[in-house]
């Protein structure tokens, strides 16, 4: 655990020297709504209705976004390399990197949601609904995309290749997440889809942490 | 020979090689001699649905391919996990050789699928349960497909993809659980072994076939891809040098 905590600080320090590294996927989300406001004419009830789906795409993109730096940095200055070989298990700080990334993008992007949700126009009663998806299913978000991070790590033009392979697997993920707001809206119950999205993330949790450290070493492999 | 020698055995590939000499070719003859009586029997012989008429008779193509398409992702996991687990050379290349044969089954089936979905349906395409998923695994397919391109090593480029389709079966189920929740026009599954079937035995029965012979069509496609893959791999061996000059391939 000493492992896991160590890593984290780490993480902490780095994101709060370069905040603005960690303001770009947050500045892109509430860019990405504008757009859309301005594409549909800004009415209410077209936003209204295409809230939900506006809002966890863009959460989609933006955790794409931030996605890219998760490894590059330790990847370019030889710390991964350490990491992985080191230490032992070497899942805990893949793990404590993954929650650092969660936490500055998926809960960051929760806590903001209310404002999004806000200048969409999007029903007061649908919000708590909105906010719980997303407060359980960003985790997937960041656990699927770093086996993606790990695969392109090595890449140089790994950002479009990132989004190929990580989107198709966020599928799951969009699909409870904006059904559920959506059903929220039309009046109907939406406790099944959260299971899911905690059962997603749950199955992400115990894989991919595994699946990221494969990856990586078949990333540093080729350096 | 046990289970336990083969299983050695398949770490060579120069033996499975000299093994699977004629295995394409049986299996490309039963693929051949299923999918023409099959399709034959399905496209004049069976009788024409009472609601669809003749245009559900492109079920005879849509349904084996999408079941052999999804199918090829799941073997390639498989692979994929052999590949990470056991390193065995082998697995890598039928992991490169399976992809093409994967992808295009699927844009064969979602192709038919557009073509049956005009007359039933009254559109080329609809955002429907299944169609979606194969959509989907389309796309998952062709991640497979450019991560391998993207990486320039080759041993490097096939375990990256292993970790790619592992991770992806996995997801398969979930992805197809997910995107059934937002249901559907699709009818039912026609195609399924462990219930009675929904159609009558005359309509079943080339669908049958059909399957198995895109089946064996899977599999001689698979088996000629992996034995020029091992062909290309090994290039630098004695083995594959005296195969090439005798002119034994």
């Amino acid at each position: 655990m000493k492992l896991f905590y160590g890593q984290l600080r780490r993480e902490f320090i780095v994101m709060f020297e370069s905040l603005e590294e960690v303001a770009n996927p947050l500045v892109f989300l509430f860019l990405g709504i504008t757009l859309f406001a301005l594409a549909t004419g800004g009415g209410v009830d077209a936003l209204r209705d295409y809230a939900p789906a506006i809002i966890w795409v863009l959460v989609l993109l933006a955790n794409l976004l931030s996605l890219e730096g998760l490894f590059r940095r330790d990847y370019e200055d030889g710390t991964l390399e350490q990491v992985v070989l080191l230490a032992q298990p070497g899942f805990l700080p893949i793990l404590a990197k993954i929650t650092a990334h969660w936490l500055f993008s998926g809960l960051a992007m929760t806590i903001l949601a209310p404002v999004a949700a806000l200048i969409l126009f999007l029903p007061g009663s649908a919000l708590p609904v909105l906010v719980t998806t997303l407060l359980v299913g960003t985790p997937a978000l960041s656990l699927i995309g770093s086996v993606g991070a790990a695969l392109t790590v090595g890449l140089r033009r790994g950002g479009v290749l990132l989004a190929l392979l990580v989107l198709p697997l966020y599928v799951p993920v969009l699909i409870f997440g904006a059904g559920a707001v959506l059903q929220q809206m039309g009046g109907m119950d939406t406790a099944g889809q959260i299971y899911w999205l905690l059962v997603i993330s749950m199955v992400s949790l115990t894989v991919t942490p595994f699946a990221v450290q494969a990856a990586l070493k078949v990333a540093l492999e080729q350096s | 020979m046990g289970i336990k020698e083969l299983w050695h055995r398949l770490g060579s590939p120069r033996w499975f090689f000299e093994m699977s000499r004629r295995w394409p070719w049986i299996f490309g003859g039963l693929a051949l001699l299923l999918l023409l009586s099959g399709t034959l029997w399905g496209l004049a012989f069976a009788p024409a649905d009472y609601q669809q008429g003749n245009s559900f008779r492109i079920m005879y193509i849509h349904v084996p391919t999408s079941l052999v398409a999804q199918s090829a992702y799941i073997v390639m996991g498989v692979a994929g996990f052999m590949l990470l687990v056991w390193r065995m050379k082998l697995a890598d290349m039928v992991l490169s050789a399976i992809v093409p044969f994967g992808m295009s089954m699927t844009a064969l089936s979602l192709f038919t699928g557009a073509v049956w979905g005009r007359p039933t349906w009254g559109a080329w395409w609809v955002w429907d349960a299944r169609t979606t998923s194969m959509l989907v695994l389309l796309f998952l397919y062709f991640g497979v497909y450019a991560l391998r391109q993207a990486i320039p090593r080759q041993a490097t480029a096939g375990r990256a993809c292993a970790v790619l389709a592992l991770v992806g079966t996995i997801n398969i189920p979930i992805i197809k659980y997910s995107v059934d929740w937002w249901l559907t026009l699709h009818q039912p599954a026609s195609f399924t072994l462990t219930e009675a079937p929904s159609m009558p035995m005359v309509m079943w029965m080339p669908l049958l076939v059909n399957v198995l012979g895109v089946y064996c069509l899977f599999g001689a496609n698979l088996l000629g891809r992996l034995r020029l893959e091992i062909l290309k791999r090994e290039r630098s061996t004695q083995w594959v040098r005296d195969v090439v000059l005798s002119g034994r391939t």
